[in-house]
């Protein structure tokens, strides 16, 4: 059977992210950037369970800018067989990356979408539930477990009570969670093999997707700083401050 | 934040941007090294240092290696990492294709290399060693040979040693004892190896060692040397493994640094003599080991900038933590982090400028030695050659020198807590300690430098390098920026002193010897330092260029340019310092009688 998963390039994990002078985003123009943590448990996943003999073949999608090519060539090292780009310079919110996905779905007939359950510049957590949704796939998100076997996945999801198990009929969309896998450190010999794989590249509207925003950014600036903390006196002190200063009790 | 994270920035800019690639990406055998995937290559090699091998360096530092019942046992995690650095594919990054390497340019590797080491370089000796133990058995070993342990080398599956040393033949390999008695189509190896950095150990089922003995009628001397190849397994005709050799680890040795990695006491032939097959003719042995040497030289100056990054990435993000008084000049100001403080810029910037002109320069080594290997035309190869010989004892001495200072700067800018083994700047002073040593001593190379690089091509090469910096000077000669016009009258000041310090050597070597290697060092200091700063010169001119280009990436380049005006202010000086002791000094460096020390 046939995957897909779909990458997205964002700001590293590691940079400390900067709001741009003028509050209209946040600084990208030279900063490390590298594959969203969960969409790289995403691929780990997809290639554990191409390597248990499940999965045939692994298609890695991203949309974004040129740039982008060289998150799907780490998709690739990592084990994917060939690559996707939708390349576009324009802001792709979550439902327009959901219509891409869904035109690529529809083309490339895979029986299981892996992604991550959020990418971690904008903490959107939607785009594997819109997707879900247009395709009219079953979906389980937030997935810690993953178990496929004749035509369903069995799915166990990190949930705020704890954890759950569902069983949906393929194909279907399944989002990770931090603890599905450990993903791997890419070897050489896959780096080397990763330059020689098939990369498409299409645009948007070769699939028909407008991806004008529906939404608009007014303003984005910095968390507010974390101000000093202060001793009390005792639990009275305490007690006092929670009520009148803080408002909480 | 993690503790080390590898300075791709600096290293894409030096490969990709400095000239390199352009050079070496033209060369056969490289065509499939593009911009892509030297970045796909430095960050892949980055996220594993970071998040294998960094973590285990200080631990690794702590427990050391230890040696029970003739095993000796790795700290722990090392083994494990070992094996996936293997698996990684790692060690095989530079090998030959033929037996299973990538093929990769030094170019590449080497900035690899300082990548492993300054994320552990307790654990990246053994890679090290293993190749050149590869490139010694390529190089001069029977096809056979090569056919028995190259592939498995270059994997990693086995790892290889370098046994020169023993106790009365250190620096002096002329005094080498080892024994080796021929019986049919091998020889029994008899005598003590010491300081065999992973000698033994228990990453890897079988060890192979490149040890240099004499046989039964071999002239005295250095002539008289041959190197064989004794592995602590042999190996049956399918390849699987037989008989234990008669080879032991009887001791480690307790160190100032690298606790991690074992420098063994290696005992061979205490029973019936350990079975060692020559590599390539009797008594050539010495030229055969230099093969291993001036790579592992070259490793071994990256080892230097490595550590010198290290120290400086900590010194930085602990400058930017530590509240410490107030702003100068600024009354009744806040308390302020520590990097507010002029002296501490001072340093920091001490410590980064040296390591971008070090890490420039040790790529422009790997460079030279890249085309020496892999250039159509013989000329141009072996001009390039001489170029890869000249920079060597310059690389391998200056930068160990200063990954020294540096490291010891890096303490200093911890104030009382770099003294306090937890903070881990000590360990980085600690383990640069010995890059000045093995591998021939700082000394050794100023000789090198002087004697066979130098005098013995009566300043050809020599001579060519300063045309080159000197024909520089017009590129700058046109710059209206004033950080540029700095650098280039500091930049003429120095290689001017080092061209007059270079004719006095010519002039002074054929007739006084002593004279000459009395300023050696001072020499090698010299190149370093000029050379150096001919890096940082010409990497000052291209961000100048980016920037009027309109990059965006002015944090970077900006940066470049005040670092490399701060290296032309603070470094380049010495250059002069280091003419005026070797043209003027070497009477009284030996004015007195040994009597009168």
């Amino acid at each position: 059977m046939k995957v897909l998963v779909p990458v997205k390039r964002v700001v590293d994990y590691n940079v400390k992210v900067r709001v741009k002078a003028d509050g209209t985003g946040v600084e990208t123009a030279n900063v490390k950037m590298s594959m969203n943590p969960f969409d790289e448990i995403a691929c780990e996943e997809a290639v554990r369970l191409k390597e248990a003999g499940i999965v045939t073949e692994i298609v890695a999608v991203s949309i974004g800018p040129a740039q982008a090519q060289e998150t799907l060539r780490t998709a690739l090292a990592i084990g994917a067989d060939r690559a996707i780009l939708v390349e576009t310079a324009a802001e792709v919110q979550p439902l327009a990356v959901a219509k891409i996905l869904q035109a690529i779905a529809q083309a490339e007939s895979p029986q299981l979408v892996i992604l991550g359950k959020q990418a971690i510049d904008d903490d959107s957590n939607q785009t594997g539930q819109m997707l879900a949704a247009l395709l009219g796939w079953p979906q389980a998100t937030f997935a810690s477990k993953v178990k496929i076997a004749e035509g369903n996945a069995e799915v166990t999801r990190e949930v705020d009570g704890g954890l759950e198990t569902l069983s949906i009929r393929l194909p279907a969309i399944v989002t990770t969670d931090l603890r599905l896998n450990e993903p791997r450190y890419v070897t050489l010999p896959n780096i080397m093999k990763a330059k020689k794989k098939q990369l498409d590249v299409t645009r948007p509207e070769a699939l028909g997707v407008d991806v004008a925003p529906r939404l608009k950014t007014l303003k984005v600036e910095e968390p507010a700083k974390r101000k000093g903390g202060v001793m009390v006196k005792d639990v009275a002190d305490l007690v006092a401050k929670l009520k009148n200063e803080a408002k909480v009790i | 934040m993690p503790e080390y994270v590898a300075p791709l920035r600096d290293m894409q800019f030096v490969i990709k941007e400095l000239g390199g690639l352009d050079i070496v990406g033209r060369l056969p055998g490289c065509e499939e090294v593009t911009p892509d995937l030297v970045d796909a290559v430095l960050e892949e090699a980055g996220r594993f240092a970071t998040g294998v091998l960094s973590p285990l360096n200080q631990p690794g530092d702590r427990a050391g290696a230890r040696l029970e019942d003739g095993v000796v046992i790795t700290p722990a995690g090392f083994k494990d990492a070992y094996r996936q650095f293997r698996e990684a594919g790692w060690p095989a990054l530079n090998g030959d294709p033929q037996f299973g390497g990538q093929g990769l340019p030094h170019l590449l590797s080497g900035m690899v290399s300082e990548i492993w080491n300054g994320a552990n370089m307790s654990f990246c000796l053994c890679p090290m060693l293993t190749t050149g133990a590869v490139n010694a058995i390529l190089r001069h070993g029977s096809d056979g040979q090569k056919n028995i342990y190259l592939e498995k080398l270059i994997s990693g599956e086995w790892t290889g040693t370098m046994n020169l040393t023993e106790p009365q033949a250190g620096s002096d390999l002329s005094a080498v004892r080892a024994r080796a008695i021929p019986e049919g189509d091998h020889y029994r190896i008899h005598g003590t190896k010491i300081f065999i950095t992973y000698g033994e150990h228990d990453f890897v089922e079988n060890i192979v060692h490149l040890v240099l003995a004499r046989t039964p009628d071999a002239p005295d001397g250095v002539k008289g040397i041959s190197l064989f190849v004794v592995p602590k397994f042999l190996v049956n005709p399918d390849g699987s493994l037989g008989a234990r050799n008669d080879v032991r680890c009887v001791s480690i040795e307790h160190k100032l640094g690298i606790h991690a990695s074992p420098t063994c006491v290696m005992a061979y032939g205490d029973n019936e003599g350990a079975i060692g097959y020559l590599v390539g003719e009797e008594n050539r042995g010495l030229e055969y080991m230099f093969t291993m040497m001036n790579f592992a030289r070259l490793e071994v100056g990256i080892e230097g900038i490595a550590v010198a990054e290290r120290a400086y990435q900590r010194a930085r993000d602990y400058a930017q933590e530590r509240v410490q008084g107030r702003e100068a000049g600024v009354r009744g100001g806040e308390r302020v982090t520590i990097i507010h403080h002029p002296d501490m810029r001072r340093m920091l910037m001490t410590m980064k400028a040296q390591v971008e002109a070090m890490r420039a320069l040790g790529a422009a080594a790997c460079i030279a030695l890249d085309v020496a290997h892999r250039h159509a035309e013989r000329e141009e190869r072996a001009r390039q050659q001489a170029l890869f010989d000249l920079l060597t004892p310059v690389v391998k001495g200056w930068c160990t020198e200063l990954s020294i200072q540096i490291a010891s700067m890096g303490v200093q800018v911890h104030g009382g807590m770099g003294f306090v083994e937890e903070t881990g700047a000590a360990q980085h002073l600690r383990d640069a300690r010995i890059t000045s040593i093995y591998e021939g001593t700082t000394g050794i190379q100023a000789n090198d430098l002087i004697g066979r690089k130098v005098a013995a091509e009566k300043g050809m090469t020599a001579k060519a390098v300063i045309a080159q910096i000197t024909a520089f000077d017009r590129e700058l000669a046109g710059a209206s920026d004033p950080a540029l016009i700095v650098i280039r009258r500091a930049l003429s000041e120095g290689v001017a002193a080092l061209n007059e310090a270079t004719d006095w050597l010519l002039q002074t070597y054929p007739y006084n010897i002593k004279a000459a290697s009395a300023g050696a060092v001072p020499y090698l200091e010299l190149w370093g330092t000029v050379a150096g700063g001919w890096q940082m010169a010409r990497a000052a001119l291209l961000a100048k260029q980016r920037i009027e280009a309109g990059s965006t990436d002015l944090h970077f380049y900006q940066g470049k340019l005040a670092t490399a005006r701060f290296y032309a202010e603070h470094v380049l000086p010495r250059a002069y310092a280091c003419k005026q002791a070797i043209v003027h000094g070497s009477a009284s460096v030996l004015a007195l009688d040994a009597a009168q020390f």
